[in-house]
C-alpha cells in the first residue's frame, strides 16, 4: 500500500508537471472529498495504479506518452512524456483525446468475410483463423497467376512498415502512402533536388529561435504538429516575426505582423516577386549563395522581370507589402525560414511551388543555420535479422517511371489507376491490403477509386474503425489500437535524437490484435516463416534496443531514451550537398533532364465559374483527417464542420450565419450532407473554407455519420504534378444548394 | 463585422445561447409567496389595527388560501430542485446573504404561522367543525386570545417574504435586467395588489370591498411609478442593462410585458376599479382576475427574460 | 495564498486541448465542460484581429455564486478556490444564476459543478490539467500573493485584463495581452 502510494506520488509528479511548492492544503480534510472532487461514480477508481509507456498515433508526429491506468487496468488517460523532447511532457488536443479510440464501441470488433446473401452483399463474422486462412489462400492464388508483384499494400500509419515487411517478403515492393502523393511528396522531391534531402518529419525547422518565419499556407496551430506549435509559441515568447501568406485569416495569421490574403493558386507568383526583391535589393545572404550555390545567375536573370508589381497582376498583393515582407525576411537572416509546408498538394506544380520556396531559403543562407533549418540525427536501430527479401520483377518505379519521372516514393493514385486494367498498363494490379489509410477519403477521385475496387480480385482492409474503406474489402481485421499494442520503436529524427518504446496499456479489446501478430499469423500461413522468426514482437524490440545500449526492460521504466549527438546540429563554411553538383541547386538541370521547367515558372491556374467558389480547406486541431470523426472526446470539441462564407458572398447567395446548405461542384458533384454556414470576416470572397476529415457516410459510425460535409468527394478535378504525381486538390468549385432545394432534389 | 463564438466546449445544456434554468417552478413560486405575503400583510395589518370584524374577507376568508399557496409555493420550489434528496441541507445552515437561504426560513416560519391563523378561524367559518384533541381546542383559544401578537410576527414575516420574492431575482447581479434595486419594492408592491385583488374578490361587504379597491388604486399606481423608474434606471445604466431593456422596448418581450402585463393587467383592472368606485357596475371577478393574471405573468416574463441577458465580454 | 490563473492570449491558438484535459481529469461527462475556448474577431476583410481565450471559472475574489448559495455548499476553499461540494448541494441553480461568467452547470446527477482549479492536484503539488497540457504552454497557474511565482513575475511584465471587471466579481484569471 505504501509503496504504491509513493509511486502514485513520483509518476504523477513526474507527468503533471511543475511541483508548486506549496503548503500542502486542507479542501481535502474539510470541505470536499477527493472523490467528489474527481467526480467518481460508484465503484470506480479514478486513482492512478500503473503508468505504460506509448507513444501517441493520432497522426504521424509520435509524440512519447504515459498511458495511466487504475487498478483495475481501465485506461484513465494519457498524457505526454516529459522525457520525450517531441512534446516535453505535453500532448496535443488530438493525443489527450486519443483514449476515446479504444473505448470507442463502433470499433471493429471480428474479422468479417464479404459474402452474397438473398442477392445481397454482406459481411459475416468470422474467426481469425478462417478469415487468416482465407487472405493466405487468396494471395497464394494471386501469385501463382499473376505473380506476388500484382498484390500492392495501401499504408498509413504504424501498422504500414509490417505489412511492408509482410508484402516484401511476399515479393512486392508496391506499397504506397497517401503522406506522398496527397501530402508532402512535391515539397520532398522539389528539396532533393535543390538540396539533396528532404525536409523531414518532423521538419527540421528551427522555430525555436528563428526570428522571421514566412508561412505559405501551413496553418501551424490548426496544424497541431506539436513539435512545430510548441517552438512556434517560444518563438512568439521571444518576438518572432510572422508573415503569413493565406487567402483564409487562419489561427495563425491572427499572431502575424504581416498576412498576405493572397488570391489563392497565386503563391508561386508572390515566391517568385520575393525572390525577385531579394536578388534585386541585394538582401540575399551573399557569401552562403557563392559558397553553397549553383545556377545564381540563371535565377537572377530569371526573376528579372518578375517584381511586385508583376506580382501584384496575379496575386492582389500589393507590391509595397511584398517588398516590405521580402525586406523584413532578408534582415532577420540567416534566423529566417520560409517553411516548406507540408500538405502541398494543391495546384498541380506543387513542385514548382515547393522549389520556389527552396530557392528564397537558400537566398537567405539559412541552411544548417541556428533559427534556420537544423541538421537532424536520428539513432541507428538495426533491423532484426530476417534472409534478404526475394527481388520482385517490377515495382512501383516501373510503373510511373514515364509518367512521373522524380517520384522518390510510390504513388497512392498511380497505384490505383494500375489496378485498372487498361492497355496502357505494363504492369497489372490484382490485389489490394490496405491498413491505416481511409482511401476514398484520403484520395481524390472517387470515380477512379470505384473503378479500381471493381477490377480487383480481392481486398483485405485491417483498420480499427468501420471506416469508408472497410465497406470496400473483401475481408475486414480488426486492428487493436495504439493503447493495446506493441509497434516498432519510434526512431525521429530531431536535434536531440530519441527513441520511445509502444507498449500495450490494456488488453485488445473485443476480437482485435496487433499488426505485428496479424503479419506474422499471414506470412507463417503464406510459408514465409524465417521473415517472422520469433514468437512474440517483444523479442524483435528487445533485441533491437539491446543493439542500441538499452533493453525492453529498462525502455518500459523509461518510455523514451535521449541519445547525444554524433555531428553538429549547425554548419559553418561550405556545405557539402547530396546532389549532382554538390551544392544547392538553384538551377535544376536533373527537372532540365526530367522535361520539367529548371527554375520555377509562373502558371495560371483556373478560377472559378460566376456563382462558384473555390474549395480550400485544412485543418482543425482537435481532429485529424477520418480518424478522429468517431472519437467521442473530440466530436465533444468539435461536433462538425461548417462552410465559411464571406460577409459578401453570404449577401449575394442570400446565407445566414448556421443555414445548412449542400455543397455542388463544378462536376455536379453534390456533397451527401448538408453543412452549416459561419459568415466570417476570415475568408475572401472568391473562395470557401471547410475542414477537412468530417460527412462520413458509415452508419456504423454511429457518432460520425452525417456530421458536416466531406471535401473528398467535392474534389473530383485533380490536378496531377508532372513532376511526381502529386494530385492537386484546390482546383474544385462549389455553389451553395439549400436544404429546402436539395431535397427536392433527392426526390 | 464582429464575430464572437466558442471554438470549443460550452456545451454545457441549459447555459448557451441562453440560460434555461429555471422553469415555470420558480416564477409560480414567487407569484403564490407574493400573494401569500399580500394576503397575510392585510390580515395581520387590520387586525392589528382592531378592524377585525369590519373585514372578514381579510382576515378570515383570504387567509384561508394562503396555506395553500405557501404549500403550492414550496411543492414547486422542490420541483425546480435538481438534487432532491438533498433539500434538507436548506434547513441546516441559515446564510444571511442568499435570499434563498432567508427566503426558505421565512416559509419555514410563515407557513406553520399561516396554518395556524387560518385553523383559529376554522370554527367561525364551518361552524360544524370540531377539533378532535383536546389541546388542539385550547390551543384554538390561545391562538384566538393571541391573535394581535401573532399579527406582528406575521406582518413582519409577510414583508419579509414580500420583499424577498423581488430580491431573490436583483441579488443577481450577473443578470443586468434582475439587476435593479428597485426589483424588491416592485415585487413587494406587486405582491400586496394581488393579495388585494384576492380579498376584494372573496369580499361580501361594500365596504370592504371598497376600501381594498382604494388600496389596490394606490399599489397599481405605485407599480406604474416603480415600473417607470425601473425602466429609467436601465437606459441610464450600463451598456448591458441598455440591452436588457432592449428586451422590453422593442425587443420579444414588448408586446407581452406592456400589453399583456401593465395594459390588461394593471392598468385596465385599475380603470375597472376606478369605474366601480364611481358607481359604475363591474363585476369585481373582472379587475381581480386580470390582476392576479398579470401578476403571474410578470413574473414568468421576469424569470424568463432576465435569464436570456447576461454581461457581453 | 491566492491561486490565480494567467493566460497569454498572444500564444494560445484556441487547440482546447485544455478543455479535452480537464474532462478526461476529471472525468466530466460526454456533452459538458469545466472549461471552453471562445473566441473574437473584429474588423473587415482584409483588417483582422482576433483574441482567443480559454476561459472557465475565474474563482473570484467576491463571489456571488457563494453569496447566494442557501446550503453552503458553493464556498471559498485554501487559496481562494470556490468549490461546490455535492452532498450539500441542492441543485436550486441559484449559484448558475448569479455567475456572470456562466461557469457552471448542472450535472447530470442533479448537483451544481464547474472548474475546481483542480483542486486534488494542486493538493498534490501538480498543476491543474489545462495548464499542464496546453501545448503552447500559454497558462500560468499559481499563488499571487507570492511575487515570486511564475505568476505573479509575468503579471509583472505583461499587460492584462479580466473578463466583465464591471461585474464587480474580482476575477482571478489574467489575460495576458
Ligand atoms: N490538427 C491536425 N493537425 C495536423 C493534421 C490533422 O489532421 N489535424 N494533419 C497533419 C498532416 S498529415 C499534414 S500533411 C499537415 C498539413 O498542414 P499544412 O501543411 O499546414 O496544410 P496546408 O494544406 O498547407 O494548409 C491549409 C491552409 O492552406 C490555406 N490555403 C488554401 N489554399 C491556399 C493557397 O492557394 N495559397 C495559400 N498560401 N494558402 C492556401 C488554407 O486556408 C489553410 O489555412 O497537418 C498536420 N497536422
Ligand atoms: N480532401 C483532402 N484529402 C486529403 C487531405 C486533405 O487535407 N483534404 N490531406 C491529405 C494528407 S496531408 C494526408 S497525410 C492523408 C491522410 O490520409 P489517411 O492516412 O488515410 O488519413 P485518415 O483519413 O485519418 O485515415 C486513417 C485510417 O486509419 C485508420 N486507423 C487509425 N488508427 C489505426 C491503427 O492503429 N491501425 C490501423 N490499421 N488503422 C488505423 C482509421 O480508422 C482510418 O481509416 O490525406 C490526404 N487527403
Ligand atoms: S501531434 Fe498530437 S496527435 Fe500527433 S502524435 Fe503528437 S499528440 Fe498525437
Ligand atoms: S490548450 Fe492552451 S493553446 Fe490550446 S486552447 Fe487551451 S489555452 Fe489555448
Ligand atoms: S466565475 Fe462564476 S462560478 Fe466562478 S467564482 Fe466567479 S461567480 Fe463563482
Ligand atoms: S445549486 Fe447548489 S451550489 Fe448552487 S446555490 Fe444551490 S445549493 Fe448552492
Ligand atoms: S483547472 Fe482543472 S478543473 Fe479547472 S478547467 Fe483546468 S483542468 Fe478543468
Ligand atoms: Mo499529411
Amino acid at each position: 500500500m505504501n509503496t504504491r502510494r509513493d509511486f502514485i506520488r513520483i509518476s504523477t509528479l513526474a507527468a503533471g508537471g511543475v511541483a508548486l511548492g506549496l503548503t500542502p492544503l486542507k479542501f481535502l480534510s474539510g470541505s470536499r472529498s477527493r472523490e467528489e472532487l474527481l467526480d467518481l461514480p460508484a465503484g470506480s477508481s479514478r486513482e492512478i495504479y500503473r503508468r505504460i509507456p506509448s507513444y501517441c498515433e493520432v497522426c504521424f508526429w509520435k509524440c512519447a506518452s504515459w498511458v495511466y491506468t487504475n487498478s483495475d487496468n481501465q485506461i484513465l488517460k494519457v498524457l505526454g512524456n516529459e522525457d520525450d523532447p517531441l512534446c516535453n511532457g505535453r500532448l496535443c488536443p488530438r493525443g489527450t483525446g486519443g483514449i476515446g479510440m479504444y473505448h470507442d464501441e463502433d470499433r471493429l470488433k471480428t474479422p468479417l468475410i464479404r459474402v452474397q446473401k438473398n442477392g445481397k452483399q454482406e459481411y459475416r463474422e468470422a474467426g481469425w483463423d478462417e478469415a487468416l486462412d482465407l487472405i493466405a489462400s487468396r494471395m497464394k492464388e494471386i501469385k501463382a497467376k499473376y505473380g506476388a508483384e500484382s498484390m500492392a499494400l495501401f499504408n498509413h500509419g504504424c501498422s504500414g512498415p509490417f505489412f511492408a515487411h509482410l508484402l516484401h517478403a511476399f515479393g512486392s515492393e508496391n506499397n504506397a502512402a497517401p503522406s506522398f502523393a496527397q501530402c508532402r511528396g512535391a515539397r520532398d522531391v522539389a528539396y532533393i533536388h535543390t538540396y539533396g534531402t528532404i525536409p523531414g518529419s518532423p521538419e527540421i525547422t528551427d522555430i525555436r529561435d528563428c526570428r522571421c518565419m514566412v508561412l505559405i499556407g501551413s496553418h501551424l496551430g490548426e496544424n497541431m504538429h506539436n513539435t512545430q506549435v510548441q517552438e512556434l509559441a517560444e518563438a512568439i515568447d521571444q518576438g518572432i516575426t510572422l508573415i503569413t501568406v493565406d487567402p483564409r485569416f487562419s489561427t495563425v495569421a491572427g499572431k502575424s505582423k504581416y498576412w498576405l490574403p493572397i488570391k489563392p493558386a497565386t503563391d508561386l507568383a508572390l515566391l517568385l516577386a520575393w525572390i525577385h526583391v531579394i536578388i534585386e535589393e541585394e538582401l540575399y545572404d551573399k557569401d552562403f549563395v557563392k559558397l553553397n550555390t549553383t545556377g545564381f545567375d540563371q535565377l537572377k536573370s530569371h526573376v528579372s522581370s518578375m517584381t511586385p508589381e508583376w506580382a501584384y497582376g496575379i496575386t492582389t498583393l500589393e507590391p509595397a507589402l511584398i517588398r516590405l515582407t521580402a525586406r523584413e525576411m532578408a534582415r532577420a537572416a540567416p534566423a529566417s525560414i520560409v517553411h516548406p509546408g507540408r500538405h502541398v498538394a494543391w495546384y498541380g506544380d506543387d513542385t514548382q511551388r515547393s522549389r520556389a520556396i527552396a530557392i528564397l531559403n537558400a537566398l537567405l543562407g539559412n541552411w544548417g543555420k541556428r533559427g534556420g533549418f537544423y541538421v537532424p540525427e536520428k539513432v541507428a536501430i538495426p533491423d532484426f535479422p530476417c534472409p534478404d527479401y526475394p527481388k520482385p520483377a517490377w515495382n512501383f518505379h516501373d510503373i510511373h517511371l514515364q509518367k512521373y519521372p522524380l517520384a522518390e516514393e510510390s504513388i497512392t493514385n498511380a497505384l490505383i489507376e494500375a489496378s485498372i486494367p487498361s492497355a496502357d498498363n505494363h504492369h497489372q494490379i490484382r490485389g489490394w491490403i490496405v491498413s491505416g489509410t481511409n482511401m476514398p477519403e484520403a484520395i481524390p477521385d472517387k470515380q477512379l477509386f470505384l473503378k479500381a475496387v471493381d477490377s480487383l480480385e480481392f481486398i483485405v482492409v485491417v483498420d480499427t474503425m468501420p471506416m469508408e474503406i472497410t465497406g470496400y474489402a473483401d475481408v475486414v481485421l480488426p486492428e487493436c489500437t495504439y493503447f493495446e499494442r506493441y509497434d516498432d520503436i519510434r526512431n525521429s529524427a530531431f536535434r536531440e535524437p530519441s527513441i520511445a518504446l509502444r507498449m500495450p496499456a490494456a488488453e485488445p479489446k473485443y476480437e482485435s490484435r496487433a499488426a505485428w501478430w496479424i503479419t506474422k499469423q499471414i506470412g507463417e500461413r503464406l510459408g514465409l516463416h524465417d521473415y517472422f522468426a520469433y514468437d512474440h514482437y517483444e523479442e524483435v524490440i528487445d533485441w533491437q534496443l539491446k543493439q542500441v545500449g538499452t533493453s525492453l526492460d529498462e525502455m518500459k521504466e523509461k518510455g523514451v531514451m535521449r541519445f547525444s549527438r554524433n555531428k553538429d546540429v549547425y554548419l559553418e563554411g561550405e556545405i557539402k550537398f547530396n546532389t549532382p553538383s554538390g551544392k544547392i541547386e538553384l538551377y535544376s538541370a536533373a527537372f532540365e533532364a526530367a522535361g520539367l521547367d529548371p527554375l520555377p515558372v509562373y502558371t495560371a491556374h483556373p478560377e472559378p465559374p460566376a456563382g462558384y467558389y473555390r474549395l480550400i480547406y485544412g485543418r482543425a486541431p482537435m481532429h485529424t483527417f477520418s480518424r478522429t470523426a468517431n472519437n467521442q472526446n473530440l466530436i465533444d470539441l468539435m461536433p462538425e464542420n461548417a462552410v465559411w462564407v464571406n460577409p459578401k458572398v453570404a449577401g449575394i447567395e442570400g446565407l445566414k450565419n448556421g443555414d445548412r446548405v449542400y455543397l455542388k461542384n463544378q462536376d455536379g458533384i453534390r456533397s451527401s450532407f448538408t453543412v452549416s454556414v459561419r459568415v466570417t470576416e476570415r475568408i475572401r470572397w472568391d473562395s470557401v473554407y471547410m475542414v477537412h476529415g468530417f460527412g462520413h457516410s458509415k452508419k456504423e459510425l454511429t457518432k460520425a455519420y452525417g456530421r458536416g460535409a466531406s471535401t473528398t468527394e467535392l474534389i473530383t478535378r485533380v490536378m496531377v504534378d508532372p513532376a511526381m504525381g502529386g494530385t492537386g486538390m484546390r482546383g474544385n468549385f462549389v455553389m451553395f444548394v439549400r436544404e429546402e432545394e436539395g431535397k427536392e432534389v433527392e426526390i | 463585422m464582429k464575430e464572437e463564438l466558442f471554438l470549443s466546449g460550452r456545451m454545457n445544456p441549459n447555459i448557451d445561447p441562453y440560460l434555461n434554468i429555471w422553469h415555470w417552478q420558480i416564477p409560480l413560486y414567487l407569484f403564490l409567496g407574493g400573494l401569500a405575503a399580500g394576503i397575510l400583510f392585510f390580515a395581520a395589518l387590520y387586525t392589528i389595527r382592531g378592524k377585525a370584524h369590519l373585514m372578514p374577507a381579510t382576515v378570515k376568508w383570504a387567509t384561508f388560501l394562503v396555506p395553500a399557496a405557501l404549500v403550492l409555493g414550496l411543492i414547486s420550489l422542490f420541483l425546480d430542485l435538481k438534487h432532491k434528496p438533498f433539500f434538507w441541507q436548506l434547513y441546516t445552515t441559515i446564510r444571511f446573504e442568499s435570499p434563498m437561504s432567508w427566503g426558505a426560513w421565512v416559509l419555514m416560519l410563515v407557513t406553520p404561522l399561516s396554518f395556524i391563523w387560518s385553523a383559529s378561524y376554522l370554527r367561525e367559518t364551518v361552524p360544524s367543525w370540531k377539533w378532535r384533541y383536546r389541546w388542539l381546542e385550547s390551543f384554538e383559544s390561545w391562538v384566538i386570545k393571541n391573535r394581535p401578537g401573532l399579527s406582528w410576527a406575521m406582518i413582519v414575516l409577510a414583508v419579509i417574504l414580500g420583499i424577498y420574492t423581488g430580491i431573490l431575482l436583483s441579488a443577481f447581479n450577473a443578470r443586468p435586467l434582475w439587476n435593479a434595486s428597485i426589483l424588491g419594492p416592485l415585487f413587494l408592491v406587486s405582491g400586496l395588489s394581488t393579495g388585494a385583488a384576492v380579498i376584494m374578490w372573496l369580499s361580501k361587504d361594500p365596504a370592504e370591498r371598497k376600501l381594498m379597491s382604494k388600496i389596490d388604486l394606490m399599489l397599481i399606481g405605485i407599480e406604474l411609478f416603480l415600473i417607470v423608474h425601473l425602466f429609467m434606471g436601465f437606459l441610464a445604466s450600463t451598456a448591458v442593462q441598455i440591452d436588457a431593456a432592449g428586451l422590453f422596448l422593442g425587443g420579444q418581450f414588448t408586446l407581452g410585458f406592456w400589453v399583456f402585463v401593465v395594459l390588461l393587467g394593471i392598468i385596465v383592472p385599475g380603470i375597472l376599479e376606478i369605474m366601480e368606485i364611481r358607481g359604475y357596475h363591474i363585476p369585481v371577478a373582472v379587475p381581480a382576475i386580470l390582476i392576479l393574471y398579470g401578476g403571474l405573468l410578470f413574473r414568468f416574463i421576469m424569470v424568463e427574460a432576465g435569464q436570456i441577458t447576461r454581461y457581453l465580454y | 495564498m491566492r491561486y490565480a490563473m494567467a493566460i497569454d492570449v498572444k500564444k494560445c491558438v484556441g487547440c482546447s486541448d485544455c478543455v479535452v484535459a480537464c474532462q478526461v481529469e476529471n472525468n466530466v461527462h460526454h456533452g459538458y465542460c469545466r472549461d471552453w475556448v471562445t473566441e473574437t474577431i473584429n474588423g473587415t476583410y482584409p483588417q483582422l484581429e482576433t483574441e482567443i481565450r480559454s476561459e472557465r471559472c475565474n474563482h473570484c475574489d467576491n463571489a456571488p455564486c457563494v453569496r447566494c448559495c442557501p446550503t453552503g455548499a458553493s464556498h471559498i476553499a485554501d487559496g481562494g478556490i470556490v468549490l461546490v461540494t455535492a452532498r450539500k448541494c441542492i441543485g436550486c441553480g441559484a449559484c448558475i444564476q448569479s455567475c456572470p461568467y456562466d461557469a457552471r452547470y448542472s450535472h447530470p446527477d442533479g448537483h451544481v459543478d464547474k472548474c475546481t482549479f483542480c483542486a486534488h492536484r494542486v493538493e498534490a503539488g501538480q498543476q491543474p490539467a489545462c495548464v499542464a497540457v496546453c501545448p503552447t504552454s500559454c497558462m500560468y497557474f499559481g499563488d499571487i500573493d507570492n511575487p515570486y511565482s511564475d505568476i505573479s513575475q509575468i503579471m509583472k511584465v505583461r499587460k492584462w485584463k479580466v473578463l466583465a471587471p464591471e461585474a464587480g466579481t474580482r476575477p482571478q484569471i489574467f489575460y495576458l495581452l
